[in-house]
């Protein structure tokens, strides 16, 4: 069972491009689906903790549902298999890229590349606030947050923390 | 001064340090992907000063392309970069460490969290910051991205098309990759 997990989500890690959302519905189309591991509900929980835990989404969930296949060894199995994919790909990158990186053709290339980058990032932004119904005063923190960065470049850290204990704080005031 | 003595020191401390970085930024980056950009930026350039601002782009731009997770991608090429292969491994446990161990403990105590208020009260704050942080993101990189008027429309098409049109992610950047070996 460990070995065939591992399988998986090695397979999950290495064939999902785009970071972790993308792997999302390909672990729900192999755990859930393919495999019948965990039914849809238990799938839903493993992401509502998975997004509400520090660190990247879908190393989380996998570290999940690895705990509800096969306790801790399960748990570490998922995590490995995720990353492991990723850990391989990037070292051979990492290990070439010093090298080639001084060819003027390659300057070039990321030159253009590096435009397309913010327009992902922001075209991230612009369906984060259509998907996530925002009111004015949660779309008013974001906006702080941005200033807060850009001007005074305090540690998001703190930001983190702040948003955090301040609507814990506000709730129980209301409440 | 020079001696073996202190540069091995010198190669102990600076492991330490990266994986002491990448715990951090693992720790506190809720949101995952793009939401890290602001962490890892503020402790591998401003902090450490490790990596300078397009060195970073481009890694951000490699993740795309390649599988996995941008915060994993990033940690192994950043600990590559710092202290090679030793140092990658170093990052890339570094910041899988504090998913691990919340993950572990929220597992085993689902149950109690899902009762109290607390939680879903603390997250209605930390999303709207962690939009900012990835719309904070985009600021930095556009800094040093958007060098004159060709970048700006190779940038603002793309956002267009990935944006209103589906444009698949990685198509966008190899596309731009080929303006810019065209255009530049």
């Amino acid at each position: 069972m460990l070995f065939k997990m591992f399988i998986t989500f090695f397979k999950i890690g290495a064939f999902t491009f785009g970071g972790g959302y993308a792997m999302l519905p390909i672990i729900q189309e192999e755990v859930v689906n393919k495999k019948n591991w965990i039914d849809d509900d238990e799938f839903m929980d493993a992401l509502a903790v998975a997004q509400g835990s520090p660190g990247p989404v879908a190393v989380n969930t996998s570290i999940y549902i690895g705990y509800k296949l096969k306790g801790f060894p399960g748990a570490l199995t998922s995590a490995l298999g995720t990353i492991l994919p990723s850990f391989i790909v990037i070292l051979i990158i990492a290990t070439f890229f010093y090298q080639f990186r001084d060819y003027p053709i390659v300057d070039k290339i990321f030159l253009g590349i590096r435009p397309a980058v913010v327009a992902l990032i922001l075209s991230a932004v612009y369906k984060l606030i259509k998907k996530s119904k925002f009111g004015y005063k949660r779309l008013m923190i974001s906006l702080a947050t941005v200033l807060t960065i850009v001007f005074l470049g305090i540690s998001p850290i703190y930001l983190v923390i702040a948003g955090g204990v301040g609507a814990i704080v506000y709730n129980k005031v209301n409440s | 001064m020079a001696t073996k003595g202190i540069k091995v020191g010198d190669a102990v401390e600076n492991l330490v340090k990266l994986f002491l970085s990448f715990l951090k930024i693992g720790a506190f980056s809720f949101g995952g992907g793009y939401a890290m950009l602001p962490l890892i930026e503020e402790e591998i350039i401003k902090v450490q000063g490790w990596l300078t601002e397009t060195e970073f782009i481009d890694i951000v731009a490699i993740s795309e392309m390649t599988p996995g997770p941008i915060a994993i991608n990033s940690a192994t090429f950043l600990g590559y970069k710092v202290a090679g292969v030793l140092g990658s491994v170093l990052a890339t446990l570094a910041v899988v460490l504090p998913s691990f161990t919340v993950m572990s403990i929220l597992y085993h105590f689902i149950t109690k969290f899902k009762n109290t208020p607390y939680l879903e009260w603390a997250f209605t704050g930390i999303r709207p910051v962690v939009l900012g942080l990835i719309a904070a993101a985009s600021v930095t990189v556009a800094k040093s991205a958007f060098i004159d008027i060709k970048s700006v429309i190779i940038g603002a098409g793309l956002f267009y098309l990935v944006s209103f049109k589906n444009f698949n992610a990685i198509l966008a950047i190899v596309l731009a990759g080929f303006l810019g070996a065209l255009l530049y």
